[in-house]
């Protein structure tokens, strides 16, 4: 049983109506802050490639300019950090990890994100397919700032954000379930916020 | 990655305050006496859970601010219209419980064995962690050379500092007062800039090891710029809090 602590209130109310859109243990914010765990990397975008590589080969592989001609999509999504804020409907714009995935025939249940800095993150392929995750290029209508993953992040707002790795160059088809990053350091390897899967064992 | 710990799973614990220290107007520290700590390394965080008389709970993760073996403190400072902190900077007192589990994070943390010289930027309530590493660094008996950065809006602002006034184990303190100096003051002023780093941090040839922490703006200048002086981008540790008003 939880001490009470004498004069503690509650006073963050997520509004009317939106209850049910805020994760336990999460509360909302209007800003949108940044975590990361080194300086922000600035890769020129004619240096810029995104590539799906498996057991070493790159299998396919985007320059930006390619990137751009892919059919884009707006979404309109809430996200939540593992630090406890959520952000609701946030805008981006970007490729459907369907669409890169579809062009390279594989039947890996698992990827590594694979980003600029070294940052890395694992995910099940079935969490980032069916119409659940994208590559961002672009926020609230203007490009994605480079402080917030620009040129490009992974969007994948169903898990904990930093499962949406900033700065991502690539997915390294796995056939088993590596730890990433974070997930070295003892966050939870899946990430469900609706869950509270922050760190390992939860 | 070389340091990867296996742990088990976090478990929610109830500690007693010791003692509530008033380190600046708006932030205090806090000594806990938890049954169980298994220990933690400098740099790492916990997290601390409130409870409310109607059930509600509010989780937020604090820096630990003391050296591993040493009483476990964290320091807080009170964000404006915040939840968590106006509580533990304002109403909470010794022989109060809460309950926290910990530790947590594990990329932001300085053995001596990852040796340096170790370049330390802090700005404001970002002095934490540091702090809990400079203290590492002193009961260790490190040789390894130290400097800290540490940007403040005016002198009372600036926590710890009669500890970092009076240094023994030669660590070089600089502060820069963003806001206003008292009289007289012949330190730093003016924000984090790439001139100032260029001017107080270890040069990038003695292959410093930096970790700065601090507000997201702050800690984007200070990396890009030591970024831009030399130093491996995956030399450089950051640790950032946005203006989320959440705690």
């Amino acid at each position: 049983m939880s001490p009470a602590s004498r004069g503690f209130r509650h006073l963050h109310r997520a509004p009317a109506g939106e209850e049910g859109r805020v994760p336990p243990g999460q509360y909302l914010t209007d800003g949108f802050p940044v975590l990361s765990a080194g300086p922000t990397p600035h890769t020129p975008l004619e240096e810029w490639t995104f590539s799906i590589t498996q057991g070493g080969q790159t299998r396919k592989s985007w320059t930006w300019e390619e990137f751009q001609a892919q059919p884009t999509e707006t979404v309109t999504v809430d996200i939540h950090c593992v630090t406890r804020w959520s952000k609701l409907d946030t805008q981006w714009q970007g490729v459907s990890v369907d669409t890169l995935l579809n062009q390279v025939e594989h039947d890996a249940p698992f990827v590594m994100a694979l980003c600029d800095g070294g940052y890395t993150t694992n995910l099940p392929i079935e969490d980032i397919t069916g119409g659940r995750a994208w590559v961002a290029f672009g926020y609230d209508g203007g490009p994605l700032e480079s402080e917030h993953g620009g040129p490009a992040r992974l969007l994948v707002p169903h898990l904990y954000f930093w499962k949406s790795a900033k700065w991502v160059r690539g997915l390294d088809l796995r056939d088993h379930d590596d730890p990433g990053f974070w997930e070295t350091y003892g966050y939870h390897t899946y990430g469900d916020p609706w869950k509270e899967q922050r760190y390992a064992g939860d | 990655m070389e340091r990867t710990t296996v742990r088990g799973r976090l478990t929610w614990q109830t500690a007693a305050v010791t003692s509530v220290t008033r380190e600046t107007a708006s932030v205090v520290t806090i000594e806990l006496d938890p049954g169980d700590w298994s220990g933690h390394q400098a740099g790492q965080h916990l997290e601390v859970r409130l409870t409310a008389d109607d059930g509600y709970q509010a989780e937020r993760e604090y820096s630990i601010a003391s050296a591993p073996g040493e009483p476990l403190t964290i320091t807080v400072e009170r964000v404006e219209g915040g939840e968590v902190s106006p509580y533990l900077t304002e109403e909470l007192r010794a022989g109060d419980e809460l309950e926290l589990r910990g530790p947590v994070g594990g990329y932001f943390v300085w053995e001596p064995g990852d040796g340096g010289p170790l370049m330390l930027v802090a700005g404001g309530s970002g002095v934490v962690p540091l702090r809990s590493i400079l203290r590492h660094h002193d009961r260790t008996g490190s040789d390894v050379p130290t400097r800290l950065l540490y940007s403040a809006r005016t002198l009372p602002d600036v926590i710890y500092r009669g500890e970092l006034d009076q240094r023994q184990d030669g660590a070089q303190v600089t502060y820069t007062l963003t806001r206003g100096q008292p009289r007289g003051w012949t330190g730093r002023t003016g924000r984090i800039s790439r001139a100032l780093l260029a001017e107080v941090a270890w040069p990038a040839d003695a292959g410093p090891l930096a970790y700065i922490c601090g507000p997201t703006s702050f800690v984007e200048t200070a990396a890009a710029a030591l970024v831009d002086l030399g130093y491996p981008p995956e030399r450089v540790k950051t640790e950032r809090f946005g203006s989320t008003g959440g705690h």
